[in-house]
């Protein structure tokens, strides 16, 4: 009597959010895989916290394109737009870099604040190709992403920009109290920020029922273009942040650093339970996702035999078991709602 | 003559412990027009999709043309000459006319190869049945919804069809349309076709049927010769309830126009349309679909800006050049299509009810006030008497009358002074149309000002205390309600 109601009992939790105990399933087997199979090499601080320090890079692009694709859209002009952020900063820092090989104070501060408005404008820019423009944000972004990436390219015939003070990156490559990543802490930041913005502004409302219908959206008076535009800037900013720590931990900035993130960004939203046609995904399924597949990296460098050729392999087959996945959930729920 | 093609004999069906239907019977004779009529959830779907083979009865059968059946397939149903015409219509898009008509033939020939030369001589068979011309190349996504539906019918007809049931066909279909649709029931009523046609339109019913089956809640209330039906007896059949239609007078009418429109026009929409609306007042806009009266709509929502002329408000010129402009000059728009333009269907009423005035619930950077927000969702909730348990359940659970009625509260609750309903009672049942009605009559007599636009005669009768009747994207007629009548509308209409 008692194990049918706790199934039945763990069933309705599991469908609350399916998305998201998917994945804390998903992350808890393959867990407890590496605990049985490589416990010393994979459970150590120092390995938990070079994860920390990598996964930021992408895991700030992701959430860029998880707030293009609540609206509808997509954004895939993130790793051009930080690879073009990074590069123009690293520019500067070697400008600034002293004779000594140190860095001003104000030096890190500023290119942080320049990289921010760099994003923004590069995101307005996919903003008003989309909104004003009407471009299908596939091919708005996948165009604007050549071309920043073409811009990188032109401005270092593909070599890296390494002349750089090292005082950069080893400020970023500190840690908080000796634990905490400053990687982790910037991309915490910015996942806080978009939490609240998705679940607590008129902001974060608007963008879902913009998702939902954007001809709804415009009869029920939304600025859908203003949104819009809102929308690709802080994925812009998301994506140079994210050129800011790929340029701390390469400590170099190149044109083809990070190609492989844009397919492992999609794939992260959509296993994060984010709607491809818009208006849904919650941003704890976002981050569950980005932590599963930094684990799944990590662990799968724990096996030699494994070369890390096979990761693109991998990534392409689970984003197509995802969606595969979700449409016999979606159905499943269809089929009940019938009857 | 009087020969039986159809019984349905006690019919029940249940879905997961819901009786859908409950002991009904009726029957069709060879080439009778019978109309099924009843409100949304009363179980017309599912007796139709019974007749069609989609589903099974769970107890009772179906006598078809003689024979007695416990239950049948959907391929046998098309074998008998059972074909449904969905509102939907099934048909493809991106096909022209021709290859839509002469595919189901060609699949069933099993044909290898196509020529095009037999593909369009049996087109042209198929449309020549009923006397109708279509360029055969025109893509069907092209076509109006009266030319579409007059392809699957065409098409259901090119089968040995001996009933054809109709869902809901003039839903989308302009006076004009409806009356060719009409003659061509006729001309199969003369090849002894039968029709069944599911409307819960009262003139269509009085119009086009010999006899009429209404359900109520999956039980069968009335069934008989339409002869014997009148409109009082109609909607309490529909409904259960009776209701005396009372016109609408206004009571407190502003001294001053709070909208006016001044020789207004977008060419080749509409031109020179002026006209003025008090605070009190109701006016009504009719006119056939291609009269111009929904680029007017949407004009003086800012969905379409005006080229010519200008729009006043409280005697002020106005530039409406978005949606958010004529919210923000107290500007409210019930569109024409309530779920691809008034609702955000999967999302919940809650958010729907909130969206237009989400910005004036918040407090600091734009944070939404939750204790408000949850407080205006119930007041409206109540106000309206929208029907659910939970105003986080998505919009797509309601039935039509009670997602108006959240299209309605959406725009209420941004206390317009002008509201324009485009169709507002499109698609909904008699007993929330009557509800509606009496909202928008209540809100004139409070002071609001209001515009509806609408194709449904007894509803601008009833409702309007000024009318205007649009045609070729002018004004032909400003009546007054006391002159006016549905005849005279009518003929200027047309």
């Amino acid at each position: 009597m008692t194990t049918p109601t706790l199934l039945k009992k763990a069933q309705g939790i599991y469908r609350s959010d399916r998305h998201v105990w998917r994945l804390i399933i998903m992350i808890a087997l393959w867990l407890i895989f590496m605990a049985i199979t490589r416990f010393r090499k994979f459970y150590t601080l120092i390995n938990f916290q070079t994860m920390a320090a990598q996964f930021p890079e992408f895991g700030l692009m992701s959430l860029g394109i998880m707030l293009a694709m609540i609206t509808g859209g997509i954004d895939l002009s993130v790793v051009g737009a930080a690879n073009l952020t990074s590069i123009l900063m690293a520019f500067l820092l070697i400008n600034l870099t002293t004779a000594t090989g140190g860095l001003p104070a104000y030096a890190i501060p500023l290119v942080f604040l320049l990289a921010i408005l760099l994003g923004a404008a590069f995101g307005l820019f996919n903003g008003l190709l989309v909104s004003k423009f009407h471009i299908p944000p596939i091919l708005a972004t996948m165009g604007s992403g050549e071309l920043f990436t073409g811009i990188c390219m032109a401005m270092t015939n593909g070599n890296a920009i390494s002349k750089f003070s090292r005082a950069y990156s080893r400020a970023i490559n500190n840690r908080l109290f000796d634990m905490i990543p400053v990687q982790l802490i910037i991309f915490t930041v910015m996942a806080v920020i978009i939490w609240f913005l998705l679940s607590k502004t008129a902001y974060g409302s608007k963008l879902y029922l913009l998702g939902t219908s954007p001809t709804v959206a415009r009869f029920s008076g939304l600025k859908t273009d203003r949104l819009l535009m809102q929308t690709y800037m802080i994925s812009g900013i998301c994506a140079a942040l994210g050129g800011m720590i790929m340029l701390a931990n390469y400590n170099s900035a190149r044109a083809d650093y990070g190609t492989v993130y844009t397919l492992q960004c999609v794939l992260i939203v959509v296993l994060g339970g984010v709607s491809p046609v818009g208006g849904r995904g919650k941003i704890n399924g976002v981050v569950l996702a980005i932590i599963l597949l930094r684990l799944l990296e990590t662990g799968l460098n724990r096996f030699p035999k494994i070369s890390s050729y096979y990761i693109s392999l991998i990534w392409g087959g689970v984003l197509i078991l995802v969606m595969v996945l979700n449409y016999f959930t979606e159905n499943a729920k269809v089929k009940t709602t019938n009857t | 003559m009087a020969e039986t093609l159809l019984r349905a004999q006690s019919i029940h069906k249940s879905f997961v412990g819901v009786h859908a239907l409950k002991d009904v019977s009726f029957s069709i004779r060879r080439g009778e027009i019978h109309c099924l009529a009843g409100e949304n959830g009363s179980g017309k779907s599912t007796l139709i999709k019974i007749i069609s083979g989609v589903y099974t009865p769970d107890a009772g059968h179906i006598e078809f043309d003689g024979h007695r059946y416990s239950r049948i397939t959907p391929i046998e149903a098309i074998n008998l000459g059972i074909q449904v015409i969905y509102q939907d219509f099934s048909i493809f898009p991106n096909l022209t006319v021709m290859e839509n008509l002469a595919l189901n033939t060609e699949l069933a020939a099993n044909r290898k190869l196509v020529n095009w030369k037999r593909i369009r001589r049996v087109a042209e068979e198929a449309l020549a049945k009923i006397n109708v011309r279509i360029d055969l190349d025109a893509y069907v996504g092209s076509l109006s919804v009266a030319e579409k539906q007059i392809i699957a019918i065409s098409r259901a007809l090119m089968f040995n069809t001996k009933l054809i049931i109709m869902d809901e066909p003039t839903t989308a279909l302009t006076k004009k349309e409806v009356r060719n649709l009409f003659a061509i029931i006729l001309q199969l009523k003369e090849r002894g076709i039968a029709t069944l046609f599911v409307s819960h339109k009262l003139n269509e019913v009085f119009e086009i049927s010999e006899n009429f089956t209404i359900l109520r809640s999956g039980e069968l209330v009335a069934t008989g010769s339409t002869k014997d039906l009148d409109d009082k007896k109609f909607s309490y059949y529909m409904t259960g309830r009776t209701f005396e239609s009372r016109r609408f007078v206004p009571k407190t009418v502003s001294k001053d126009p709070i909208f006016e429109a001044d020789r207004v026009g977008i060419p080749g929409s509409f031109e020179d349309v002026s006209f003025a609306l008090h605070g009190g007042e109701i006016i009504g806009i009719t006119g056939l679909l291609d009269s111009g009266r929904t680029e007017l709509a949407l004009s003086m929502f800012g969905m379409k800006p005006i080229r010519e002329g200008e729009f006043r408000v409280d005697g002020t010129k106005v530039e409406l050049t978005s949606p958010r402009a004529a919210i923000n000059h107290g500007i409210g728009y019930v569109p024409e299509d309530r779920l691809s333009e008034g609702l955000f269907l999967p999302r919940s009423i809650g958010d729907n009810i909130v969206i237009t005035e989400l910005d004036s619930l918040t407090k600091k950077f734009g944070i939404v006030d939750a204790e408000r927000r949850d407080e205006e969702i119930r007041t409206w909730v109540g106000n309206l008497a929208i029907a659910t348990p939970d105003p986080d359940n998505a919009c797509q659970t309601l039935s039509g009358g009670n997602q108006q009625r959240v299209v309605l509260a959406k725009w209420l609750a941004n206390s317009p002074r002008i509201l324009i309903l485009n169709g507002p009672t499109v698609g909904v049942d008699i007993g929330s149309k009557h509800d509606i009605h009496t909202i928008l009559q209540e809100l004139a007599n409070e002071g609001m000002g209001i515009i509806i636009i609408t194709d449904d005669l007894p509803e601008v009768v009833e409702n309007c205390s000024k009318i205007l009747v649009m045609k070729n994207g002018r004004i032909v007629a400003k009546l007054d309600a006391e002159e006016a009548d549905e005849q005279k509308i009518l003929s200027y209409m047309l």
